[in-house]
């Protein structure tokens, strides 16, 4: 393997990685916090990617990066408080049923408004060019503007919950709400708040991905269960461990992708030749690139038996 | 008394019996018999897996690799008898290959899924369904890819003069086959087994306490769960004479889900009713409106919030009322009938409106709605539909509250006589 190939799946991977932990940094604390396995996650990360596209046909992308997330996060409040508190007392299966069927809801409003085909959301002008070029290979000055926006995200959420009083209050209802509620907070308006910010999270980055990922319908069922391999193999409630199994799932992914090898040529190198009209062909020539998709899921079912709590968490899911 | 009862339910499954039989004789449209062999299938599929949601107390999101996995079997079976590859088997037994892969899957998977409950025991089978769905997308030799594989299911070694060409016969086989299997399930609750699953989904502690070991308890649901699944799978499969990747998908899975939860999880009845329901409103409803996954969506989350026993448990809630009181049903009624109006406003007029948008989309201008033809530039009709919609919500948390209050002095009315 060549040193800008290399290069490509460290970079690809990162972008990848840091997409993925803006997308599930919110559901890590929302899970953490009120046990809710959000279901329609990635349909608030596609609300804010359509948000993105209308706001920014009628004004410009700068202005969506702002208002869309904020749009979002007020739809995922209002979502928490009006639906999700009323089927609290049935249990967290409940709730995890309730956010199920609100993904089929989103996405057939998501179809009626914008229709099935994907819309155009184009990547801002400003930023349309290669940045670097590396012998060959460009890297586009807006993918550099997302992974250091994302950075930014991570450091700013990190300070938040470390420093300022309302982290200590996050955190405290992570680990212990009844005692939170008795020392005189108003716990349900810290969750809403906090379900509320999660989906903005997702939203943010539903407007800098969906000019590259495409705008579609189809785009939350497609991220939907990466998502909760994220929040799984980080940790309960651990916005370092979020970061880092994002991190490592973006480079696994890419170096997956990247990866044209199969048995065949294992048996190459010991010796033996598999026919190719033979039965046994169609397993060996599968490349490691091919099984790329089912990484991801291995590694959530792997985690969630072997060690349920996770990479950073602090107790089991 | 309870001989007699035992009496009127036997006669009753008898009447019930007879009129499958004779369903065919009554309907002969190929549409209506081949809805009939779809609520079959389903019938035993939401079954299967309420015995794991319902009285297990787990919730899958991947019943469907079962239900698939068998179906793909099942499919290559048949294929193998017609290439003359495999011994020839009776059509009629082919569910039991199905029920057989079912069990080997349910077996393996359970035993590494029912190490957990609850969340993360739903996620581990979110994840298997996943792995597998994308494992069938690319294993193209077994699987050929997107497009499935089909077989015909007339193997033209007839087994007592049945072909199983026309839809009528296999009506009967799946009529059968969905008798067959929804008894045994329902034996099985009855056994000692079925009611430590109860135990295991109400009071895990307890009943390790008893002495029982609560995972393979979970496990031997887990698997017979599955092996039921696969012989819907398989039934599914001769029904269409194809299968294909979405039978193992998260859509299907997500399906059998719907119809068992808003059917009811509480009681052997609910799933049943789910799946009959719902397979009939989305063949009707699928021609008619193409916002129909919405309005399924919707129901779904309106059972779960304000209904979470379901359609079932809304029917059981009133047998006490019948056992002790009948006559105070009566004053039921008026409440009922009012609270019935104000929902039929609502779905007007929010299905209206719902139209509405989907119609400024397609180039007609004009669409027929409840048998009346409106065009959607009309301003009245918009202005219509949105107040009988805001009129229906009104109206409806009104009566709802007001229904309550009748229920519950109802209840209270029986309780007082039942100390006395």
């Amino acid at each position: 393997m060549s040193v800008e190939v290399l290069l490509f799946i460290i970079f690809n991977g990162l972008l990848y990685g840091m997409f993925l932990f803006m997308l599930s940094s919110g559901l890590t604390l929302i899970f953490g916090m009120m046990g809710i396995l959000n279901f329609a996650h990635a349909s608030f990360f596609m609300i804010g990617a359509y948000l993105g596209y209308q706001i920014s046909l009628y004004s410009s992308f700068w202005i969506a990066i702002l208002l869309a997330p904020l749009l979002v996060g007020y739809i995922g409040a209002m979502v928490e408080k009006y639906g999700l508190r009323n089927v609290h007392k049935y249990g967290h299966i409940a709730e995890l049923l309730f956010t199920f069927g609100l993904f089929y809801i989103i996405e057939e409003i998501v179809q009626m408004i914008w229709g099935k085909t994907p819309v155009a959301y184009k990547v801002p002008e400003l930023l349309n060019f290669p940045l670097i070029q590396v012998s060959g290979m460009a890297y586009p000055a807006y993918s550099m503007f997302r992974l250091v926006l994302s950075v930014l995200i991570f450091i700013a959420i990190y300070r938040i919950l470390a420093k300022t009083k309302t982290g200590l209050i996050i955190k405290a209802s992570l680990t212990n709400p009844d005692m939170v509620a008795a020392l005189g907070h108003n716990v349900p308006r810290v969750f809403s708040n906090v379900f509320g910010f999660g989906c903005g999270l997702a939203g943010l980055a539903g407007v800098m991905a969906g000019n590259v990922i495409g705008t579609e319908p189809s785009m939350a069922l497609l991220l939907g269960p990466i998502v909760f391999v994220v929040v799984v193999t980080g940790g309960l409630g651990s916005i370092k461990g979020a970061l880092v199994a994002s991190i490592i799932i973006g480079l696994m992914q890419t170096a997956a992708v990247s990866l044209e090898f199969n048995l065949n040529n294992i048996f190459q190198y010991l010796g033996y030749n598999i026919d190719i009209n033979s039965t046994l062909n169609y397993f060996t020539n599968i490349t490691i690139s091919q099984l790329s998709p089912i990484v991801p899921y291995l590694l959530l079912i792997i985690i969630l038996i072997a060690r349920p709590r996770g990479l950073f968490g602090k107790r089991d899911v | 008394m309870s001989s007699l009862f035992r009496n009127y339910k036997f006669i009753f499954y008898s009447i019930l019996t007879f009129i499958l039989l004779l369903l065919p004789i009554l309907f002969s449209s190929s549409f209506v018999l081949t809805l009939f062999c779809k609520m079959g299938v389903l019938i035993i599929f939401s079954v299967a897996y309420n015995m794991l949601l319902g009285q297990t107390g787990l919730l899958s999101f991947g019943h469907a690799i079962y239900f698939g996995l068998a179906g793909y079997a099942s499919m290559h079976f048949l294929s193998g008898i017609n290439n003359n590859f495999l011994p020839s088997l009776p059509l009629p037994f082919l569910p039991f290959i199905g029920a057989f892969v079912g069990l080997i899957l349910g077996v393996s998977i359970g035993y590494l899924s029912t190490k957990r409950v609850g969340t993360a025991f739903a996620m581990i089978s979110l994840g298997f369904c996943e792995l597998i769905t994308a494992l069938t997308l690319i294993f193209v030799v077994f699987f050929n890819g997107e497009d499935g594989i089909q077989a015909d299911r007339v193997t033209g070694n007839d087994f007592l003069g049945i072909t199983y060409g026309p839809q009528q016969e296999v009506y009967y086989l799946i009529l059968f086959w969905c008798i067959f299997a929804v008894s045994i399930m329902y034996l099985l609750t009855k056994t000692p087994f079925g009611r430590m699953c109860n135990a295991v989904r109400d009071n895990q502690q307890r009943a390790e306490f008893i002495g029982y070991d609560v995972r393979k308890i979970r496990w031997m649901a887990f698997s017979l769960s599955a092996m039921f699944a696969g012989a819907a799978g398989s039934l599914h499969a001769i029904n269409y004479e194809h299968i294909g990747f979405e039978s193992v998908s998260l859509v299907q899975s997500g399906m059998v889900l719907f119809m068992a939860y808003i059917g009811g999880i509480g009681s052997f009845l609910g799933p049943i009713i789910g799946a009959i329901s719902l397979t009939y409103l989305d063949t009707m409803l699928s021609d008619v409106t193409e916002a129909w996954v919405l309005y399924y969506g919707i129901i779904f989350v309106l059972v779960i919030a304000f209904a979470p026993q379901g359609i079932a448990g809304l029917i059981l809630m009133h047998e006490p009322v019948v056992r002790n009181k009948p006559s105070l049903l009566k004053k039921l009624i008026f409440p009922y009938l009012i609270f019935g109006l104000s929902i039929l406003i609502l779905v007007i007029g929010f299905t209206t409106i719902i139209e509405l948008i989907h119609s400024l989309k397609s180039n007609h201008s004009n669409l027929t709605i409840y048998w009346i033809k409106i065009s959607n530039s009309n301003f009245l009709v918009w202005l219509t539909s949105i107040i009988l919609a805001i009129l229906g919500l009104f109206l409806c948390r009104k009566s709802y509250f007001r229904t309550k209050e009748v229920w519950n002095d109802v209840i209270e009315n029986i309780k007082m006589s039942l100390v006395k």
